[in-house]
């Protein structure tokens, strides 16, 4: 276990330095450079000079990667163009609500989608299942921004059941709930049709398995079946999916945010794209990428202890 | 002689298919005494997995018993409730299964399910189950059972699992046990140990054993008496020895003249009876095996051959059987 | 061969579902590929006289915030969406077949680097990775092709490397490498065919994802740039104009909902119809 922890860690950080490499490279891909770049027809001589040297550009290429590396290593993400304040500090503030935003989201489609899926397999062959098998792929397919600007026209602007911008007034528990209903629910929507669909089959396949069998065999009751043997290995690749999803759903986030003007990683990445603000987007896609690959291994990680053929398998 | 403890009488079981109702069992009649032990024999597509299945209540969904029934205990026990024959299961009748690589939970350790599986033994603890679990893989010889318990099954060999399989089964001293191709998943080796341990074992046990194969030499080594089926019907039964040394059936007679064991001499082609086994969704109206068969007349194929008695309980399903 | 055709057509045409998402399909492929018959008036005339009206006889779906039809809008932005997606896909399809095959039957250490870089790029978030492309090139549709093509060809290259190992492995080239076959020959004659089939199940699921992304990207104005019509600024043009006319951004809303149902609806049939084993794509 834990040689296969480690195996599985240090990948992850080698992807992490090739990441990090390939976004330090791609910014001299570019014509021009970054520092012109992000200040557009203004930039008079003396400004870019100054930029340049704040960016660290003016020295030789080695020196460059070496700081950045060693900047990101000490939690130095870099300066925003415009505010010159600390992008880690920027990211620290708005961080929070999109975590919270996508782990309620999450909680959503996991309550939802094994839900569903488990009545797919109760009624299995029945309409119900076909039904819910229809409404799954819909789920899956529907882009999310669209259904979330649908709920916020329902729910917020017709009905005013859920306020339509922002993410609730800080300290006041009460208000954040109510601002992230409506887009965690948007941004469930397709994890609910997606789990639904894999918890279904996952089931299935399960319930059917020999060892499933045996334990019948042995006069276990239908509830200790279904709970302690096919649902802890039909679970299995539900936590593999969930952790990917969890990226999928800070990836919505980017759209969700948005529509909702709600404050978070994904509102500060799009207004940094759009005013080419480098050091922000550079810093914020780092910092999500990390996150990511931190989640990812964690759930891998988890895999292998509920299922130890997973970490014998890899182990060699 | 003591009442039979297992009775499987004039059982038919279908299967819903496309094509119509596939019957994979039909008539089958057959018994088990206390400390008993029958073979049942066949190629694949004979019914004795379908046949294995009824013995535990464990039919497919889309199985139904057409005539008859398992009589165990008093009862025809696929006729009592779901709930009655899930307290049947494994206490009362055991079964060993056929592969058990994918037979345990791969997510449990052995000791989890081995203590699992005696969640029918009342006032019990937990720890009095484990203790029970590590008597019986030692007696099953496992020679370190603490150590198996703490494991998952595929950290075992295959002889392990086998034992630990045989072991399972065992937990709850139940009065039938159903083995189901034992030694199909081992080599030549293991299959050797076990069947030394399966013989070893059947001197203390006083039950009844199934033992459901294709291996007629697994039969001959454990075996009283053996049930020789085709196409869903008993064919043949009487004692091993009577059947092994003068099979009365013409498929007994090619089943055994094509056991790889009684090939002594260098052949260069082995012998195989030709042909296919007969359509289940319409069995033919004769003798199933006429097609097949190079004694077969006119007479067998549109009359069904009847139940004849050859030897002293030594049966034949044959026309040609009749004196 | 053709019994294994027809059969299939058989399989998809059984599929109420499939046939469903054929229909929607054909009639978007239609109207990006008539968009100027169709197109009642010009999407870009603007006609400020007329702005946020309601649907009516002379405009089916309404005027947007400048008094351009929006119907007009919407059957042009047919052509931007699947224009996109058709480009991206396909480029993206051939490169990875490209890079494929080169990791599946050429050297090893070529195998490992590429499937380092695949790796690397898989474990981003994709809509991360695309927003860093976007603020290097700057917004605009070739931009938007690019990231699409960047995101996309790490999952196949990856699917026809599999495919090429397992092919490398079976009998049938194995005894076309015992007879000396030259590897053109191999790969031309024998792993392309096979893996290209499959390939194409994978695209035709991919392309929803592709329309959703080319529109959530315009919706964020970081793809197609207006003027130009495509279903995401539509949305954030009636997004803007919410409160003013909730009916323009039910309406713009609906496209993007039936292209990307439909697609996926016939991508399902498809796979379910050639090669029922293919993974559901996985969601990034």
């Amino acid at each position: 276990m834990l040689t296969y922890a480690i195996k599985r860690i240090g990948l992850a950080l080698l992807i992490i330095c090739v990441v990090m490499l390939a976004m330090y490279a791609m910014v001299f891909l570019v014509p021009g450079d970054p520092a012109s770049l992000a200040l557009g027809p203004r930039a008079t001589p003396q400004l870019k000079a100054e930029l340049m040297q704040r960016m660290g550009l003016d020295q030789p290429i080695y020196v460059q990667v070496w700081n950045f590396f060693s900047n990101v290593l000490r939690g130095d993400l870099g300066y925003d163009v415009w505010s010159k304040r600390p992008v880690a500090q920027m990211i620290a503030e708005v961080f929070p609500n999109t975590l919270f935003l996508g782990a309620v989201a999450m909680s959503i489609a996991l309550v939802a989608g094994i839900g569903l899926g488990c009545l797919a397999v109760v009624w299995q062959g029945r309409s119900i299942d076909r039904v819910l098998a229809v409404l799954s792929v819909s789920m899956i397919s529907i882009p999310s921004f669209v259904v979330g600007i649908y709920l916020l026209l329902v729910f917020a602007v017709w009905l005013g059941w859920f306020p339509a911008i922002g993410a609730g007034d800080p300290g006041d528990w009460g208000s954040q709930i109510r601002a992230v209903v409506l887009p965690a629910a948007a941004i469930a929507i397709t994890w609910v049709g997606y789990l639904a669909r894999l918890v279904r089959a996952s089931m299935l396949e399960v319930m059917s398995a020999n060892h499933v069998r045996t334990a019948r065999a042995f006069g276990l009751t239908d509830a200790k079946i279904v709970l302690r043997y096919a649902l802890r290995v039909a679970i299995v690749p539900v936590i593999a999916i969930v952790a990917v999803g969890f990226g999928s759903i800070l990836s919505s986030a980017v759209f969700v945010e948005t529509v909702f003007s709600r404050p978070g990683i994904g509102t500060l990445i799009t207004s940094a794209v759009q005013k080419r603000n480098f050091p922000v987007v550079m810093g914020s896609v780092l910092f999500m990428t990390a996150f990511y690959l931190t989640v990812v291994t964690l759930a891998d990680l988890l895999m292998a202890k509920l299922d130890p053929r997973v970490r014998d398998t890899l182990r060699g | 002689m003591s009442e039979p403890l297992l009775k499987v009488d004039d059982l038919s079981i279908a299967y819903a298919s496309e094509e119509g109702a596939l019957q994979a069992l039909r008539h089958a009649t057959l018994e088990a005494r206390a400390g008993e032990a029958i073979g049942i024999v066949g190629e694949s597509g004979c019914g004795k997995s379908t046949l294995a299945s009824a013995l535990i209540t464990l039919l497919a969904r889309n199985a139904r018993v057409t005539s008859g029934g398992v009589r165990f205990g008093g009862k025809d026990i696929l006729a009592v409730s779901d709930e009655e024959q899930r307290r049947i299961r494994g206490r009362h009748i055991a079964m060993i299964f056929q592969d058990p690589m994918t037979s345990f939970n791969p997510v449990l350790t052995i000791g989890e399910q081995l203590v699992d599986f005696q969640d029918q033994r009342e006032g019990l603890s937990k720890s009095d189950k484990r203790r029970a679990a590590a008597a019986m893989l030692k007696r099953v010889g496992i020679p370190d059972p603490e150590r198996c318990l703490g494991r998952y099954v595929h950290e075992l060999s295959g002889g392990m699992r086998q034992r630990a399989a045989i072991a399972a089964a065992l937990l709850m001293a139940p009065q039938v046990l159903v083995a189901d191709e034992p030694t199909t998943a081992l080599d030549v080796t293991m299959e050797a140990q076990i069947i030394h341990l399966l013989r070893a074992l059947r001197q203390d046990y006083n039950g009844a054993i199934v033992i459901i194969t294709h291996h007629l030499g697994l039969v001959g080594e454990l075996c009283d008496r053996v049930y020789v089926m085709y196409a869903g019907e008993v064919v043949e039964e009487g004692s091993t020895d009577d059947v092994y040394h003068s099979p009365r059936h013409p498929y007994t007679q090619a089943l055994i003249a094509c056991d790889p064991a009684n090939i002594h001499d260098q052949t260069p082609v082995l012998p195989t009876i030709p042909g296919r086994l007969p359509d289940l969704v319409n069995p033919p109206q004769g003798c199933s095996f006429a097609a097949r068969c190079a004694r077969a007349t006119d007479h067998c194929r549109s009359v069904a051959p009847p139940h004849v008695e050859v030897g002293s309980r030594h049966f034949a399903r044959c026309h040609e059987a009749l004196p | 061969m053709a019994s294994g055709k027809r059969n299939v057509w058989r399989a998809l045409l059984s599929e109420p579902l499939g046939v469903m998402g054929g229909i929607i399909v054909l009639a978007f492929v239609l109207m990006a590929l008539f968009a100027p018959w169709l197109a009642p008036y010009d999407p870009l005339k603007i006609d400020v006289m007329h702005k946020f009206s309601a649907p009516s006889l002379a405009h089916w779906a309404g005027t947007d915030q400048l008094g351009r039809d929006l119907l007009s809008r919407i059957i042009y932005g047919a052509r931007t969406a699947l224009g996109v997606a058709i480009t991206a896909t396909g480029i993206a399809g051939l490169a990875g077949i490209l890079l494929g095959l080169v990791a599946g039957y050429g050297p090893r250490w070529l195998d490992s680097l590429l499937i380092l870089c695949f790796d690397s790029m898989t474990s981003l978030p994709m809509i991360m990775f695309a927003l860093a492309v976007i603020t290097v090139l700057g917004p605009s549709t070739a931009t938007l092709i690019l990231v699409i093509i960047l995101v996309s060809i790490p999952g196949y290259a990856r699917f026809i490397r599999a495919q090429t190992l397992s092919l490398v492995r079976s009998d049938f080239i194995m005894a076309e490498q015992a007879m000396n076959a030259s590897n053109a020959r191999i790969i031309l004659l024998h792993l392309l065919p096979n893996v290209a089939g499959q390939l194409l199940v994978v695209l035709s699921m991919d392309i929803p994802v592709v329309i959703m992304l080319e529109a959530g990207l315009s919706y964020l104005s970081l793809g197609v740039k207006p003027p130009t019509p495509s279903w995401g600024n539509i949305v954030y043009d009636g997004y803007v104009s919410l409160r003013q006319s909730p009916g323009m951004v039910i309406i713009a809303g609906i496209p993007l909902i039936l292209a990307t149902l439909g697609f996926t609806f016939l991508g399902e049939a498809l796979r379910d119809a050639l090669d029922p084993r293919l993974q559901l794509r996985t969601l990034r």
